[in-house]
């Protein structure tokens, strides 16, 4: 968990398209700003649905050591 | 001394009604039946007797006692073993009397072979007690995070829940981390461990939610998760908590004090992570929304623009309607003022040629001149034959 990731997450990503979603479906932008978020949309579902092929998972098992406690892949 | 005691209670007799005995068996009942109404009394059967009507006739009894019971067949129908003398149970009900006898006895509702229902008067008392601290109130459950980024699966390292649990969560989606945290699930060692094993998950903040899980068994194994070692550690968790300790059926203290209780294993790894297809289900279902918002909206701006093109074009023709107007009463005006309708009504206008100088006095002409003159439709050219100024 300690990476630093450059790309959006796919929960924030989520959360994001649906704000959008909101604000298309509110109505009351004008066009150009409703291009940018359609387009803004667009890109963030795309990056959710290539988060959901890519993820994987890691799973660990935690160990006890006499001094403290290890985690072990 | 003795006596004198004897001598003065017989000196007032008037003064205490004799009681039929009917009345003070009736007195007794119900003094006993107001302080035993629900009795777990434990003991061994003896003189057991399963009475033609259903219903069992029988004595508990331990070294030093014995208590006369009755099970009737509707209580006794759904016994889960078979009753016999010497058998060692725990039975639960409430001491009443058999007035025809003059006897008091236990009317048994529920009876278990001694161990289980040590057990579970165990479980009782500890529900009870725990349930009236608040430990299970639906106030303080922590909600379950939507998208859990690390789990945590507090079970046995060889059991069958934990592959359960990993099966489920391989076919969902999860950028998740699984921390899985050995413990034992049964026997001594258990239910300290699994509390340790919480309260180390809690201090070093190792995930985000856990899954505390054991699969099916009796409930003597199941038992560590009825310790209030463990309840206590749940309750103070910070972190959400989803139980999942045996079968569907199964009921553990554990799950009343968890933040949300799976029937199975495989059911707690269903509730923390979303399934792929729902995801992406979802994100399918965002985009359609977003594109039918966006698109759905070009044609209204393109009818909006549309009207105002029609309407200026309305303005427009309008503008120049009334100026046209405006114009044709100007000129009309000009008509009224204007020479040509006053040569209209008769009048003319005299120019002296050849510089059409305009005649305004009889004296700027002489006899000989050529003159023009003016009418509304053309003009007339003439000599001056006579100047009469």
């Amino acid at each position: 968990m300690s990476e630093v990731k450059k790309e959006i997450e796919f929960e924030t990503a989520l959360k994001k398209l649906e704000i959008i979603v909101d604000n298309l479906e509110g109505g009351d932008l004008t066009l150009e700003a409703a291009l940018k978020q359609y387009e803004e949309g667009v890109r963030l579902a795309d990056i959710c649905s290539k988060r959901l092929s890519e993820a994987e998972k890691k799973v660990e098992v935690l160990m006890k050591t006499s001094g403290g406690k290890t985690k072990k892949k | 001394m003795a006596l004198k005691y004897v001598l003065e209670k017989e000196a007032t007799p008037a003064a205490q009604k004799a009681l039929s005995v009917a009345e003070i068996t009736r007195n007794i009942r119900f003094l006993l039946e107001k302080g035993f109404t629900n009795v777990w009394v434990e003991g061994e059967i003896s003189n057991f007797k399963s009475h033609s009507s259903g219903h069992m006739y029988f004595s508990l009894k331990d070294d030093q006692a014995q208590l006369g019971c009755v099970m009737f067949q509707r209580d006794n129908h759904s016994l889960s073993f078979e009753p016999v003398d010497g058998t060692q149970v725990v039975c639960f009900g409430r001491i009443s009397v058999y007035s025809q006898r003059g006897q008091y006895q236990l009317y048994v509702e529920r009876m278990e072979p001694k161990g289980l229902g040590a057990l579970q008067l165990k479980f009782k008392k500890l529900q009870q007690k725990l349930r009236e601290e608040g430990l299970f109130d639906e106030a303080r459950k922590r909600p379950i995070p939507y998208l859990a980024r690390r789990i945590a699966i507090v079970t046995s390292q060889d059991g069958a829940a934990l592959q359960d649990i990993l099966n489920v969560l391989d076919r969902r989606f999860s950028s998740a981390n699984i921390l899985i945290c050995p413990v034992p699930v049964q026997g001594a060692q258990a239910a300290p461990d699994i509390a340790a094993m919480i309260d180390q998950l809690n201090a070093e903040s190792l995930a985000d939610v856990m899954i505390l899980a054991r699969g099916g068994g009796s409930l003597e194994d199941l038992w560590a998760f009825n310790e209030e070692s463990v309840a206590r550690a749940i309750f103070n968790s910070q972190m959400p908590i989803i139980s999942a300790v045996g079968h569907e059926t199964d009921f553990t203290i554990a799950d009343f004090v968890a933040d949300l209780r799976a029937p199975t294993p495989s059911a707690a790894a269903e509730l923390v992570l979303p399934r792929r297809e729902d995801l992406l289900a979802r994100i399918a279902e965002l985009k359609g929304r977003a594109a039918q918002a966006f698109l759905a909206d070009i044609p209204n701006r393109f009818q909006r623009l549309d009207e105002i093109r029609r309407s200026l074009a309305v303005l427009l023709r309008n503008q120049v309607q009334s100026k046209k107007q405006a114009a044709a009463r100007l000129v009309g005006k000009l008509d009224v003022l204007g020479p040509l309708a006053t040569l209209k009504r008769g009048f003319s206008v005299t120019l002296k040629l050849p510089g059409e100088g305009i005649v305004l006095s009889a004296h700027s002409a002489k006899t000989g001149d050529e003159i023009k003159t003016k009418l509304h439709d053309g003009w007339l050219k003439s000599r001056i034959t006579e100047v009469n100024p």
